[in-house]
């Protein structure tokens, strides 16, 4: 049994490396994915402290709109621009009418109105495009079909096209908002709210301006998952139960950390890949959908603040 | 914006007949008074008198229930923090609010944000006009380090800086603003004796150099009597004397609100 557990998973690597390369390439793309998502919780929760739950079903709305649109007719580009002036209208609609009149409430409060956000869009996308789930318009938006069969390692490892244009999407846009939160007055002003709201007023930041802004990048965040997730299945409101595998990335790489983000999605999407295919077969298989959870509960006992997270000190 | 700036000697800003209450509890009562451009205005009153919740009211983070406030001749009704930023109003805080995760350098440079105006797409680039721009804000910003005598610390993250200093960067955040009321909230709260010593000199020399009006609270009477040109003493959330340092420290009411009556 131990030698089941520690050391035949290894031999297996050792004498089939391609087929170990395919799995790290399996992993990284849904730890990309699963990177997405955490990224959109941590924008919004440093900014203004709140856990948005509604970050999940803002991936379907987004994904959603651009298909609904083009069904009815739009082109595909003008779709996209179109979902990003309604994720845009969202942002400034949520800053509004929930989060304007509960500054200052107690997180819990704000946590339950994204509950409220959540239901509010759900029904508001299933009156509007319906229930049934929709294929994304990948060929449309240019995104590649089919994929590269590599020789390596004495065997063959296949790439699929729409993977690498995730990874590489996915890359782009976390080096874009890097490079804008690092050098813009915008990007600052970020920094500044997120460390101190009172502080932050004081040198004539808005905050609702701010709030605005996290929201709606979270938004377009949320549209690029939700393109590239639903190029892979379909879109569907069953998608936005994949925000929920957002919370082990969160809790490894920290609340607050967009690098946190971006390394806890890679260790659980590969992680999880690993274990389902060495360790899997010994418990009967099926262990992708909790592995996750259970590493993540490894790491809220010994680091509850993630690798990333800011160190929490209370005093008393 | 600025309805000819008033000059020194002027009211710069005045409150009138300010009301103030959280549910049933009266922070202020009727509170009026006036601070006149270039002059350090002192706020004074035993804890829980309502000081701080008078510059909340001044810089727009309470909005008082009654009474107006004037300011560079401009009465206004509602104001949020970050207009009366744009305004000219800065401030710092009783409990340090700093950015806790930034350097020296980046939390002054926050100051200077509001000032900052060339579009975000030429910021990402880090070029022609941005460039400029960054160039001349942090050139400004090294000015005040320097006036403040903190240059040693400039890429220290400020979360481990001790109290003094953090005191001092905060003014300096201030100061980055270029502001033309600054409001002080116990600037020398906590600080040993050759803090205040160094705290009170950079309060003058800010009004000598920078030309700057000063609101402030103070608990340190010595420190209140020897800085401020004029003293405004509150005592349950109401105005109770008015007056110079030796005015005020003569008043009978102010000895009975600070000894307790019956002395």
């Amino acid at each position: 049994m131990l030698y089941q557990v520690f050391v035949d998973p290894f031999v297996q690597m050792a004498d089939m490396p391609d087929l170990l390369v395919q799995v790290l390439w399996e992993g990284t793309v849904a730890g990309v994915l699963y990177a997405l998502i955490a990224l959109g919780f941590v924008l919004i929760f440093k900014a203004s402290g709140v856990f948005n739950f509604a970050q999940g079903i803002m991936v379907v709305f987004a994904a959603l709109t651009l298909v609904g649109l083009h069904e009815n007719g739009v082109p595909a580009p003008l779709a996209l621009v179109l979902t990003v002036g309604v994720m845009y209208a969202l942002a400034w609609s949520i800053e509004r009418v929930v989060l304007r009149p509960l500054v200052n409430q107690p997180d819990i409060i704000l946590f339950m109105a994204t509950f409220g956000i959540t239901y509010l869009i759900i029904g508001l996308g299933e009156f509007i495009f319906g229930g049934r789930p929709k294929a994304m318009i990948t060929g449309e938006l240019f995104l590649p079909r089919g994929a590269i069969d590599v020789q390596m390692l004495g065997g063959r490892v296949t790439f699929q096209k729409l993977d690498i244009a995730a990874a590489v999407i996915a890359g782009l846009m976390v080096a874009a908002l890097a490079v804008f939160f690092q050098r813009t007055r915008i990007g600052r002003a970020l920094r500044a709210v997120a460390d101190s709201h009172k502080a932050a007023l004081s040198v004539g930041i808005s905050l609702n301006q701010i709030w605005v802004i996290v929201w709606f990048t979270a938004g377009l965040v949320a549209l690029v998952t939700g393109i590239m997730w639903g190029a892979r299945s379909d879109v569907s409101f069953g998608l936005q139960i994949i925000a929920l595998k957002a919370l082990p990335v969160l809790i490894l790489g920290g609340f607050t950390s967009v690098p946190g983000a971006i390394v806890g999605g890679l260790i659980i999407g590969i992680g999880e890949k690993m274990g389902e295919f060495y360790w899997g077969p010994l418990v009967g298989s099926g262990i992708e959908s909790w592995l996750a959870y259970l590493i993540a509960l490894a790491f809220l006992l010994f680091r509850p603040q993630g690798l990333f997270g800011d160190k929490i000190i209370e005093r008393i | 914006m600025s309805a000819a700036a008033p000059r020194p000697g002027e009211a710069l800003l005045s409150v009138d007949g300010i009301s103030l209450a959280f549910g049933g509890v009266k922070a202020l009562t009727d509170v009026s008074f006036d601070v006149r451009k270039g002059e350090i205005r002192a706020i004074i009153g035993p804890n829980g008198a309502g000081k701080s919740s008078m510059l909340n009211c001044i810089n727009g983070f309470y909005q008082p229930q009654q009474g107006r406030i004037t300011y560079r001749g401009v009465e206004r009704r509602q104001m949020r923090p970050h207009e009366a930023a744009e305004q000219g109003i800065a401030r710092t805080f009783q409990n340090i609010a700093l950015f806790r995760g930034m350097s020296t350098l980046d939390n002054i440079m926050t100051g200077r944000l509001l000032k900052m105006k060339v579009p975000f797409f030429w910021q990402v680039w880090r070029h022609g006009p941005a460039m400029r721009e960054e160039i001349e804000h942090r050139r400004f910003v090294e000015g005040v380090i320097e006036f403040l005598e903190i240059e040693h610390i400039r890429k220290t993250p400020v979360g481990r800086l001790p109290y003094g200093l953090q005191k001092r960067v905060e003014l300096g955040r201030a100061l980055a603003m270029q502001p033309e009321l600054l409001l002080l909230d116990e600037p020398m709260a906590g600080m040993n004796l050759e803090e205040k010593e160094d705290m009170c000199r950079f309060i003058l020399d800010v009004v000598r150099q920078y030309g700057t009006t000063i609101a402030l609270i103070e608990h340190d009477m010595g420190v209140v009597m020897d800085l401020s040109d004029r003293v405004v003493v509150l005592d349950y959330g109401r105005k109770i004397a008015d007056g110079t340092p030796a005015e005020v420290k003569a008043d009978r009411r102010v000895i009975d609100a600070y000894l307790g009556v019956g002395h």
